[in-house]
């Protein structure tokens, strides 16, 4: 009773099936979770304990997801359920619908928790500082960041304040905090998940996906939200499989690509170490392991902080004060109305990518970088193309250092904007990546590892993770948060 | 004002015409005129934050309907950009519109102005969603919605107009092409088509092009055309004091009847169009041009010669008749039904009377209610045409038919009118107008020839108009020889 909070969904699933326990029981256990240790980890905004999602349930038995919980970050939309991006421009918003994820979820009999998972502002950074909530705290050392922007769901799963959780990926915002938090972060491919109710940071590289436990949640869970949607015209109407087939405990002759440029200077000599040993670890599980070039990969940064500023500047254009939300108290002219709803509702990061995203589509300067940039990602996405023409998957770090101080990167953005590095390309060449613990720092800081395949092979995914945690088991460390 | 010198004007059109589907271009919202202000709205038209478009497919189709009705190359390839720029009626601050690759380009319409046929060149037909209505009150502002996200085309020509005369025809054209195509109202006063028009002047026979201005607010094609004449004779009060041109957007001031600066090209926005991530691409198969294409009604150019051709109508005629598609499709029935060789006193009541009655209650003449419909009007000019009755007689019997929704025929029993032709029952009336009129009588005899109209209104008067004017100057000629 008192572990529950602890629990993989899966096993959850399994213990309720045979009513050994009660969703009841489950929700009460994670909101005494929560009220401990949040206070300390903040990995939620506006924690209500009188939203019970117990109040949820719904009668239907055979559910798969019946009467599980599940945190969402807070740009994920819910009904009638605040949903502000931790900006103070979206402070109040409540939308009039489900997020297609949401409805798919509750679809399936999952319960969603009131209290969303705290977030970089519009999930405009690699750290969670960028909330209008304040940082979150990492679980392992809660003087480091959770990564970021998804930081609240990683650090909830890590510090078992969630069962399990979804987050927006757009440059890395998955892989990278589950990477710091020690859970596993999955990217789907683009178009896998629905985007509609996502609330847009740079639309071409969005994708919502699965913060958890294990490789097998990961599974269950892509399994619910996964699937072509008549309202979001980029998802992609392929077949969704049941991932949970993919969780084979077998890579032999499985061929995988190690990218020499994702082993370069600036990458902590530990990190590396503890992704060589990942390497050789799979290696003697059956895995063919050779050397892969990507000889576009020092590009991506930039191009990344082109397109998907650019996306975000018009994005963000609607935050206006004239339908919702905030609106500044100015009331000069309309125009002095924009720029003081705007100048006071958005946080620093979020005003410098609106700055740099205008700017680069701006007349006379869009040839040489919102046009050159899209031509710069066709190449990464070709590089990938070929890479997959003799691979299976590609392994990575899923960032070059383990979790940083809070406060560390935040007045040097450039900096911060590096520790992306590894998982960018991913988003520009939509494919599908996922991130799992593959060990930790002297300080006890966690590792992740990066595994990368081609659009849509989210089984290879799974099968590669899925072996490598039944081989190890770093997946089961939990922090010593008391 | 008048210009001294003379110059020629250099006149481009954009023409946007609400696109007639159920529903808007990127979400299931009505797009019906007229409802209560938002209740046509929802997450997606309004921009809330998470919400995607999904494109209407049936704009799409009737965009390519247009583009290949207008000549213009229907693209294989073509995506949506969007349009940047902060106004309150624009809910996502960005409008979905099309850049580079427009659904159609580089095509043409024909029209005759001033007896001349003359071909204007189409550069582009794209789609777009259209904005919100901004109401503004006494101290406040309020936006309307429900037209936000309706399907908007944009149909630019060439600058290849010069004269008022000409646009105005080319908006008559192009309104009656798209009217046949069933894809708009194409009711300026709903907004369902609006016009802004670049207008420049260059020395005549001149290369260069002057500087231009953009006009907007013309609520009518007669707007559009006295704007285009006011901007001329502005532009050209200018050059002729050496003075310049300012680029500029100038507002068509009806009651004034005058443009005014809106706001000059220093303060011209920059749209910063980029394609729409939240769209995939297009592509157009041919197959579905095909398609499309099969379905494109006989458009009115063709239409007119057909019916000069198979009706025997005047070019002149036929252009009357064709201009819109109800009339053209009632006025090919009527032919139809009418049973002689020679259609021109059907042509002739319909240019007439017909239209006459039609337009005094604001209607075109095919929703012209006539009681007992095309039968009883082709009796009625039957019966004129052998006579039988008058022709004044039967206008006036068709008009009080209409109006009081009794059948022709009835009246004409009813009030017994029809033409007396037979001489025999006419020698008494006749008679007694000799009796009662020796002067006019006298006059006649004496050489006046006219004096007998006024002998022949006589019998008319006395007959209550019902004899056969000609019956009657034929017995008072025999008589007084």
């Amino acid at each position: 009773m008192e572990e529950l909070n602890r629990l993989t969904a899966h096993e959850l699933i399994e213990s309720l099936s045979r009513k050994e326990i009660t969703s009841e029981e489950v929700i009460s256990r994670l909101n005494q979770r929560i009220k401990d240790t949040d206070a300390r980890v903040k990995a939620y905004v506006r924690f209500d304990s009188s939203n019970n999602p117990a109040e949820q349930q719904s009668g239907a038995a055979a559910l798969p997801l019946k009467g599980l919980p599940i945190s969402l970050k807070d740009n994920i939309c819910t009904d009638s359920l605040n949903t502000e991006c931790c900006s103070m421009i979206l402070g109040g918003f409540r939308p009039p619908y489900d997020a297609t994820v949401v409805k798919k979820l509750k679809a399936a009999g999952a319960l969603i928790l009131g209290a969303k998972t705290n977030m970089d502002e519009f999930a405009f950074g690699s750290s969670t500082e960028n909330s209008c909530f304040g940082p979150t705290h990492n679980p392992w050392d809660l003087e480091c960041v959770p990564g970021g922007s998804s930081g609240g769901s990683a650090a909830a799963v890590a510090g078992d304040e969630a069962i399990w959780a979804l987050g927006s990926d757009t440059g890395g915002s998955i892989r990278q905090p589950a990477a710091f938090c020690g859970v596993v972060g999955l990217k789907p491919t683009y178009g896998r998940v629905s985007r509609y109710g996502l609330i847009a940071f740079a639309s071409s590289l969005d994708q919502i996906g699965p913060i958890t436990k294990d490789t097998r949640d990961s599974a269950l869970l892509l399994n619910v939200i996964a699937g072509f949607d008549p309202r979001d015209s980029t998802s992609v109407n392929e077949k969704v499989p049941d991932y949970t087939q993919a969780l084979l405990n077998d890579i032999k002759g499985i061929k995988i690509g190690i990218p020499k440029e994702y082993f370069i200077e600036g990458t902590d000599s530990e990190v590396k170490t503890i992704i060589k040993e990942a390497l050789e670890k799979l290696k003697s599980l059956g895995a063919d392991c050779q050397e892969v070039s990507l000889p576009h990969t020092e590009y991506a940064v930039p191009v990344y902080y082109i397109i998907a500023t650019a996306e975000a500047s018009s994005n963000l254009a609607r935050f206006d004060g004239v339908q919702y939300a905030y609106r500044s108290s100015s009331r000069a002219s309309l125009i002095d109305m924009y720029k003081e709803t705007r100048g006071e509702g958005f946080g620093e990061e979020a005003k410098r990518r609106i700055i740099l995203g205008t700017f680069v589509l701006s007349h006379g300067y869009y040839d040489a970088y919102y046009l050159r940039a899209q031509k710069v990602r066709t190449l990464i996405k070709q590089d990938f193309e070929r890479a997959f023409n003799q691979l299976d998957c590609i392994v990575t770090p899923t960032t070059p250092t383990a979790a940083f101080k809070i406060g560390e990167k935040i007045k040097d953005p450039l900096k911060m904007y590096l520790s992306d590095i590894f998982t960018i390309s991913v988003n520009l060449a939509g494919i599908p990546a996922i991130s799992i613990p593959c060990g930790f720092t002297k300080k006890g800081l966690p590792v992740g590892l990066q595994i990368l395949a081609r659009p849509f092979a989210e089984e290879m995914l799974f099968r590669v993770a899925h072996t490598y945690e039944q081989n190890t088991g770093w997946h089961k460390m939990n922090p010593r948060l008391k | 004002m008048k210009a001294k010198k003379d110059y020629e004007a250099v006149i481009g059109l954009e023409v946007h015409v609400h696109l007639k589907t159920k529903t808007k271009a990127f979400c299931g919202c009505s797009t019906e005129f007229g409802q209560e202000p938002n209740s046509q709205a929802c997450p997606v038209c309004l921009g809330f934050p998470g919400s995607l478009p999904v494109l209407n497919e049936t704009a799409l189709d009737y965009a390519i309907k247009v583009g290949l009705a207008l000549n213009c190359q229907v693209q294989e390839y073509t995506k949506f950009d969007r349009k940047n720029y902060f106004y309150p009626d624009l809910p996502k601050n960005y409008q979905i519109s099309q850049y580079d690759l427009p659904i159609a380009k580089e095509g043409f319409l024909d029209i005759e102005a001033g007896g001349k046929n003359k071909r204007i060149a189409i550069r582009r037909v794209h789609l777009e969603e259209d904005a919100g209505k901004l109401i503004h009150k006494e101290e406040i502002s309020l936006v309307d919605f429900n037209r936000a996200g309706i399907p908007l085309l944009e149909i630019v020509s060439d600058p290849e107009i010069n004269s008022p005369e000409e646009a105005y025809e080319y908006l008559t054209v192009l309104k009656s092409i798209i009217e046949y195509l069933g894809v708009s109202d194409c009711d300026m006063e709903k907004g369902s088509l609006r016009c802004d028009a670049n207008i420049s002047l260059k020395q005549k026979g001149a290369k260069e092009l002057g500087v231009k201005a953009e006009l907007k607010n013309m609520n009518s094609f007669k707007a559009v055309k006295d704007a285009l004449a006011f901007e001329i004779g502005r532009q050209g009060g200018l050059l002729d004091d050496g003075k310049a041109i300012i680029q500029e957007t100038r507002l068509w001031d009806a009651k004034l009847q005058e443009t005014v600066s809106m706001r000059s090209k220093e303060e011209a926005q920059d749209y910063r169009y980029f394609p729409e991530p939240d769209l995939v691409p297009f592509i157009i198969s041919r197959e579905k041009k095909e398609e499309i294409r099969k379905s494109i009604p006989e458009l009115p150019a063709q239409k007119l010669l057909r019916f000069t051709k198979e009706f025997g109508l005047s070019e002149y005629d036929a252009k009357i008749l064709v201009s819109s598609k109800q009339d053209a499709e009632y006025v090919e029935r009527l032919m139809r039904a009418y049973p002689r060789e020679d259609k021109k006193p059907l042509v002739n009541w319909l240019i007439g009377p017909v239209t006459a009655l039609a337009s005094a209650s604001n209607l075109i003449i095919s929703e012209l209610k006539i009681p007992g419909g095309i039968d009883e009007l082709i009796d009625l000019i039957i019966n004129t045409e052998d006579g039988k009755i008058s022709n004044l007689t039967a206008k006036s019997v068709f008009a009080e038919s209409v109006s009081t929704a009794n059948l022709a025929s009835n009246i004409i029993r009813e009030k017994n009118l029809f033409q007396i032709s037979d001489a025999s029952a006419l020698e008494s009336e006749v008679d007694a107008v000799i009796k009662e009129n020796p002067q006019s009588v006298q006059a006649y005899q004496a050489g006046k020839s006219n004096a007998i109209m006024f002998l022949v209104g006589q019998v008319m008067k006395k007959t209550g108009g019902k004899a056969n004017p000609k019956v009657v100057q034929e017995i008072l000629k025999r008589r007084l020889q």
